[in-house]
C-alpha cells in the first residue's frame, strides 16, 4: 500500500510560481470578459494586458534570489529573474503597437491577447526552471501560442508561415525531448543540477563520451532551432515575413532570451563539465551564423526580411559569448538583448506603421527598399528614427546595440578569444553595408510614388512606443551602467 | 572656463538641435553666426592655454560606465589645440564661403553636428569617446557626400562609410585588447589613455597592437595601399565636403598616430619607421604622378593632398622633434591650403559647371582676385619659402634625415613634383589664351567669395613668415613626447632611435 504524502505548503514556497500564475489569471480574465460581453474594442483588452503584465513585473521584482519552490522544481536565481523581466519588459512594449489606427484583423479576437499571456507565462516557466521537463512544458506552451498568433495574422503567408513554424518546432521538440531521454538514461535525472553531478563523477568512464556526445548534439540542434541558428535558421525569414511586423520583432527578441536563458544551464554545464568540443561547436555554429546571415542580409531585397537576417546574425553574436562561459560572457548575453530589445522593436515597428492592408509597391514583398526611397521628404522625423535605428543595428556609438556590440567583444578579448572579437568586428562592418542600404534610400534616393501614404498606419500609441525606443537607444550610454552592474550582480550571484 | 572643451564640442550639437526650428532663409546665417561663436571659443581656448605645459590641460574627467572603465575624459594639449582651432576656423570658412542652396538648412545642421564630432575627436582622451566621435564623423560626411554630390555620389558615400568603418572596428579590438592587458596588470578597467600610456607592453604585444590601430588610422589618413576611397570621396563630395574632408577629417588619422601608437607603442612605432616611409614615399611619389596626368582640376586637387599627407606621415615617424612638430604644423598647413584650394575649385564649378582643365584657360585676364589667391595658396601646397606649407615640410625633410637621407632625397622630389603638377594646373587654367567664349563671361569673386579667403591668405603668408606662436606650443608638447617615448621604450634600438633624435637637437 503507498504511503499517503505528506507535504507542508510552506515548503512549496508557492510565492515562486506567483509571476506565472499571474499571467494565466490574466489571460483567463480577458476570456471571460469576452463571454461575458461581446464586441468590446481592442484597446481595452490592450490596456488589460499591459496592467497583467505590470503586475507580473511586479511579482518578479519581489522574488528573492536563489530560491526553490514547488517540489524544487522551480528554480529562482539571478538569470531567471532577469530573463523574465525582460521577457516581460518586451511584451510590454509589444502589445501597445496592437493601437495602429487601422483595423487589423488578429487583434479583433481577444484570444490574441489571452493567447499572448499563456505564451508568456509559458516563456517565464522555461527561465524559472532547470527541470528539463518543466522546460519542455514552457517550450510547448510558448511555441503553440505562438504559433496561433502568427496564424491570426490572416493572410496566406502568416498561414504558410505558421505551419513552417508549428513543423519546425514540432522537430525541436521531438529533438529537445531525445536529448533530455538519453541525459537522463545518463545520469537517472531530469533536474540540471543533479545532472551535473552524476556526469561529474562519470566523466572518466570509458564509452561514456559518446552518450554524453549524443546527449548535447541532440539539446545543441534542438535550440539551434529556437535560437534560428545557421543551419537550423532557414524558416526564420519566412516566418518573419509572414508574421505581422511587430510580432516578427518580437519573435527576435523575446523568445530568444528565453531560449538562451535555456542554453546557459544546459551548454554550461556541459562547458562546466569540461567537454570542449561543445564550447568549439557552439563557437563554429556562431561564427558561421553570423557571416552567413550577415551574407544573406546583403541580397535582400526586402526590409523586413533583412531585419531577420540580421537578428540571426545579432543572435550568432550573442551566442558567441554563450560559448565564452564566463561570468561576463553571460552578462553580455543579457545586456546585448535588453538594448538590442529596443532598437529592433523600434526597428519593426517603423515598418508596421508603414504596413498597408496591400502590397503597393511590389507583388511579392511588403516593405521594399523602394518604398522608404525619399522617406527623409515624405516623414522626416520618422526618417531620422529609422536612420537612427539602422546605426545603432550597425553598432554606430554611441547608440544602444554598439554598448552591448563592444561588451561581447570585450568579454570575448578577457577569455582570450581575440580571433573571436576580430571576427565580429569584421561582421559589424560587413552589417552596415545592408543598414546603410536604407539610410540612403531614406536620405538619398527621392521617393518613388504614393507618397503621402507611408506612415498609413500611425496612432498616437505607436508614436509614444517609438519615441520611448529612440529615447533608449539614443540615451543608452546613460543607462549601461546600472544595467551591467544589476546583471553582473544577478548572474554572479546565480554562479554562471 | 575649466569646462571650455565641453562648451566647444556640444555648443555645435546643441545649435545643430535648434537649427531644426531655424527657419529655411536663415539657417545660413545661423550657420555662419554659430561657427563664428564656436571659432571665438576656440580662440578663448587659445588665449587661455598655458603655453609654458606641455601636458593636457582644461581636464574634465566624469566617469560614465565605470564597469567598464569608460569615463568623459577630455582635455587638450599643444598638439591638439592648433588642430581644434584649425577645424572650427574651416567650418567657419567653408560654412561662409557656401554656394550650395539645395536644402541649406539640411546642410547646416549636418554640418554643426560634424563640426561636435570633430572637436570631440581631437578631446577627447579616453579611448572609447575617441572612438565614439571618430564613427559618429562618418554619419554626417555620408550625407553630406550623398546627399549633395556628383552623379556618383551614392557609391562614393557608402565607399567611404564602409572603408573608414571597417578600419576602425580593427582598431576597436585593439582598444578592447589594451583594456583587457590593463585590467590584467591592475585589476581595474580603464579606457582613459592617460592611464594607458603606463603601460609597459611586451614587444610582440606591441607589434600587434600597432598593426590594429595602424589600420584603422592607415584607411583614414588614407595610406597607400588604403588609399582608393578619397579620390571617389573628392570627386563626388560638394565643395564643402572636400574642403572638410581634407582639411579636418584626414587629420583625425595622423592626429591618431601621435596620441596613440607612438606613445603606447614606442618600440613597435621605431621597427615601423622603414615600412611606414617606404609606403609614405610610394604615397608622395605615386600620387604626385597621378595627379599629373589628371584632367579635371579637383582630382588634381585631391591627389595632391594625398600626396602631402604621405610628408606629413613620413614626418610622425622621423622620431624626433623636427620631424614631429613639422609633421604636426604641416598637418594645420595642410588643412588651411588644401581646404583653401578646393574652395577655389569649387567656385570656379559654380560658374562654369565643369571642373575640366581643357576647358579653361587665360582666367587671370577675367578673374585677376581668383587668380592671384589661387596663385599664393598654390605655392603654399608646393612649399615655397615664406609660405605656410615651407616651415612644415622643411621641419619634416630635415627630421627625417636623420633617419635616412636617402629617404628624404626621395621624399624631396614631392617639392618638386608637387611644383610641376601645380603648375600646370596654373598654366592651363590661369595663362595662355582666353579662347574659351564662355570664360569671357566669367565674373571674379564676390565680396563674400573674397572675404572668406582673405582669412586664409594671411595665415598662410603670416605662419610662413614667422611660425613661432605656433610652432613653439607643439615642440614643447612634441618634445615631451618624445621624452616619454624615450623613457618607455624598452628595446635598445629604439632608445638609440629616439636619444639620438633628441641629443642632436641639443647639440645645436
Amino acid at each position: 500500500m503507498l504511503e499517503p504524502i505528506n507535504v507542508s505548503l510552506e515548503s512549496l514556497n508557492l510565492i515562486t510560481l506567483a509571476p506565472m500564475l499571474i499571467a494565466i489569471a490574466g489571460g483567463l480574465i480577458i476570456l471571460i470578459i469576452d463571454l461575458l460581453k461581446d464586441s468590446l474594442d481592442k484597446s481595452l483588452y490592450v490596456m488589460l494586458t499591459v496592467l497583467i503584465l505590470f503586475i507580473d513585473f511586479g511579482a518578479v521584482l519581489g522574488l528573492n534570489v536563489n530560491e526553490r519552490g514547488f517540489f524544487d522544481v522551480m528554480l529562482i536565481d539571478g538569470i531567471s529573474i532577469i530573463s523574465q523581466l525582460m521577457i516581460i519588459g518586451g511584451s510590454m512594449i509589444f502589445i501597445p503597437l496592437a493601437l495602429t489606427s487601422k483595423r487589423f484583423h488578429e487583434y479583433s479576437y481577444p484570444e490574441f491577447f489571452a493567447l499572448f499571456l499563456f505564451m508568456v507565462a509559458g516563456f517565464q516557466f522555461m527561465v524559472a526552471t532547470d527541470n528539463l521537463i518543466l522546460i519542455f512544458v514552457g517550450i510547448e506552451t510558448a511555441s503553440l501560442a505562438l504559433y496561433t498568433l502568427i496564424a491570426l495574422h490572416n493572410r496566406s503567408n502568416s498561414y504558410e508561415a505558421a505551419v513552417k513554424y508549428f513543423t519546425m518546432g514540432a522537430l525541436a521538440a521531438a529533438f529537445f525531448a531525445m536529448g533530455s531521454a538519453v541525459v537522463y538514461a545518463l545520469t537517472g535525472s531530469i533536474e540540471l543540477y543533479k545532472v551535473s553531478e552524476v556526469l561529474a563523477t562519470r566523466m572518466n568512464e570509458t564509452g561514456l563520451m559518446i552518450a554524453i556526445f549524443g546527449s548535447s548534439v541532440l539539446l545543441l540542434v534542438a535550440f539551434a532551432f529556437k535560437l534560428s541558428l545557421f543551419p537550423f535558421h532557414t524558416w526564420a525569414p519566412d516566418v518573419y515575413e509572414g508574421a505581422s511586423a511587430p510580432l516578427a520583432g518580437y519573435m527576435s527578441v523575446v523568445p530568444k532570451i528565453a531560449a538562451f536563458v535555456v542554453s546557459i544551464r544546459i551548454f554550461g554545464m556541459y562547458i562546466d563539465l569540461g567537454v570542449e568540443w561543445v564550447r568549439w561547436t557552439i563557437l563554429i555554429l556562431a561564427v558561421l551564423t553570423m557571416t552567413l546571415a550577415n551574407i544573406m542580409a546583403l541580397v535582400q531585397d526586402d526590409v523586413k526580411r533583412m531585419l531577420a537576417y540580421s537578428s540571426i546574425s545579432h543572435a550568432g553574436f550573442i551566442m558567441a559569448a554563450l560559448a565564452l562561459d564566463t561570468t561576463e560572457g553571460n552578462t553580455a548575453i543579457f545586456l546585448y538583448y535588453a538594448l538590442f530589445m529596443f532598437t529592433n522593436l523600434g526597428a519593426f515597428a517603423m515598418l508596421w506603421i508603414s504596413r498597408h492592408k496591400k502590397r503597393r509597391f511590389n507583388q511579392r514583398f511588403d516593405h521594399p527598399y523602394e518604398k522608404f526611397a525619399g522617406f527623409i521628404h515624405i516623414m522626416p522625423i520618422g526618417a531620422v528614427i529609422m536612420g537612427l535605428f539602422m546605426l545603432s543595428l550597425a553598432g554606430v556609438p554611441p547608440f544602444s546595440v554598439f554598448w552591448g556590440k563592444i561588451y561581447v567583444m570585450q568579454a570575448a578579448v578577457n577569455a582570450g578569444y581575440i580571433w573571436l572579437a576580430i571576427v565580429m568586428g569584421i561582421n559589424s562592418a560587413i552589417s552596415a553595408y545592408y543598414y546603410l542600404k536604407l539610410i540612403v534610400y531614406m536620405f538619398l534616393k527621392e521617393p518613388v510614388k504614393d507618397v503621402d501614404t507611408v506612415y498609413y498606419n500611425i496612432s498616437k500609441p505607436l508614436m509614444a512606443i517609438i519615441g520611448f525606443a529612440t529615447l533608449a537607444t539614443v540615451a543608452a550610454i546613460f543607462y549601461v551602467q546600472p544595467l551591467v552592474s544589476y546583471f553582473y550582480y544577478m548572474i554572479s550571484a546565480s554562479g554562471y | 572656463m575649466d569646462n571650455i572643451l565641453s562648451v566647444l564640442v556640444f555648443f555645435p550639437a546643441i545649435a545643430g538641435l535648434l537649427g531644426f526650428v531655424v527657419d529655411k532663409e536663415s539657417a545660413r546665417a545661423y550657420g555662419i553666426t554659430v561657427a563664428a561663436i564656436e571659432f571665438f571659443l576656440s580662440l578663448w581656448l587659445w588665449f587661455s592655454f598655458d603655453m609654458s605645459n606641455a601636458g593636457m590641460q582644461f581636464v574634465e574627467l566624469i566617469p560614465l560606465i565605470p564597469d567598464m572603465g569608460i569615463s568623459y575624459y577630455l582635455g587638450a594639449d599643444g598638439i591638439s589645440l592648433f588642430i581644434i582651432l584649425m577645424t572650427t576656423l574651416m567650418t567657419l570658412i567653408g560654412m561662409a564661403s557656401m554656394g550650395e542652396t539645395k536644402n541649406i538648412k539640411n546642410m547646416i545642421v549636418t554640418l554643426l553636428f560634424l563640426e561636435m564630432t570633430m572637436v570631440g575627436v581631437f578631446v577627447a582622451l579616453d579611448a572609447i569617446l575617441f572612438y565614439l566621435f571618430w564613427e559618429l564623423s562618418l554619419v554626417p560626411m555620408l550625407y553630406i557626400i550623398g546627399a549633395w554630390g556628383g552623379p556618383k555620389r551614392i557609391y562614393a558615400s557608402i565607399k567611404f562609410f564602409l572603408y573608414t568603418f571597417t578600419g576602425s572596428l580593427v582598431m576597436l579590438v585593439g582598444m578592447l585588447f589594451v583594456a583587457y592587458i590593463y585590467h590584467n596588470l591592475t585589476g581595474v578597467w580603464s579606457f582613459a589613455i592617460t592611464d594607458w600610456y603606463a603601460l609597459v607592453l611586451p614587444v610582440d604585444y606591441q607589434l600587434w597592437l600597432f598593426a590594429a590601430f595602424f589600420v584603422g588610422f592607415a584607411i583614414k589618413v588614407p595610406m597607400f595601399p588604403f588609399h582608393t576611397w578619397i579620390p571617389y570621396a573628392h570627386g563626388q563630395a560638394p565643395t564643402i565636403g572636400s574642403v572638410i574632408l581634407a582639411a579636418v577629417l584626414l587629420k583625425m588619422g595622423t592626429y591618431g598616430f601621435i596620441r596613440f601608437s607612438l606613445p603606447m607603442f614606442p618600440d613597435a612605432s621605431v621597427m615601423a619607421i622603414t615600412p611606414i616611409a617606404v609606403l609614405s614615399l610610394i604615397m608622395i611619389i605615386y600620387t604626385a604622378m597621378i595627379a599629373y596626368a589628371q584632367k579635371d582640376m579637383k582630382q588634381v586637387i585631391a591627389y595632391s593632398s594625398v600626396s602631402h599627407m604621405g610628408i606629413i606621415m613620413l614626418g610622425l615617424f622621423a622620431m624626433n622633434a623636427e620631424g614631429l612638430s613639422g609633421s604636426v604644423f604641416q598637418m594645420l598647413s595642410h588643412g588651411i591650403v588644401s581646404g583653401a584650394l578646393f574652395m577655389l575649385v569649387g567656385m570656379i564649378y559654380e560658374r562654369r559647371h565643369t571642373k575640366l582643365l581643357s576647358e579653361f584657360g587665360g582666367l587671370a585676364a577675367v578673374m585677376p582676385k581668383f587668380a592671384i589667391i589661387f596663385g599664393v595658396m598654390l605655392m603654399a601646397s608646393v612649399g615655397l619659402p615664406l609660405t605656410f606649407g615651407f616651415v612644415g615640410e622643411f621641419l619634416v625633410l630635415l627630421g627625417f634625415y636623420k633617419v635616412s637621407p636617402m629617404m628624404t632625397i626621395l621624399a624631396g622630389t614631392s617639392i618638386i613634383l608637387g611644383a610641376v603638377y601645380m603648375l600646370r594646373v596654373m598654366k592651363l587654367a590661369f595663362f595662355g589664351p582666353l579662347d574659351n567664349e564662355e570664360n569671357k563671361k566669367l565674373k571674379d569673386l564676390n565680396t563674400r567669395e573674397t572675404w572668406s579667403l582673405i582669412p586664409l591668405v594671411a595665415i598662410v603668408i603670416w605662419l610662413g613668415v614667422y611660425p613661432k606662436p605656433v610652432l613653439a606650443p607643439i615642440d614643447r608638447s612634441v618634445k615631451a613626447l618624445l621624452t616619454f617615448m624615450d623613457e618607455k621604450a624598452i628595446t635598445k634600438e629604439a632608445k638609440d632611435m629616439i636619444r639620438v633624435a633628441k641629443s642632436t637637437k641639443e647639440a645645436k
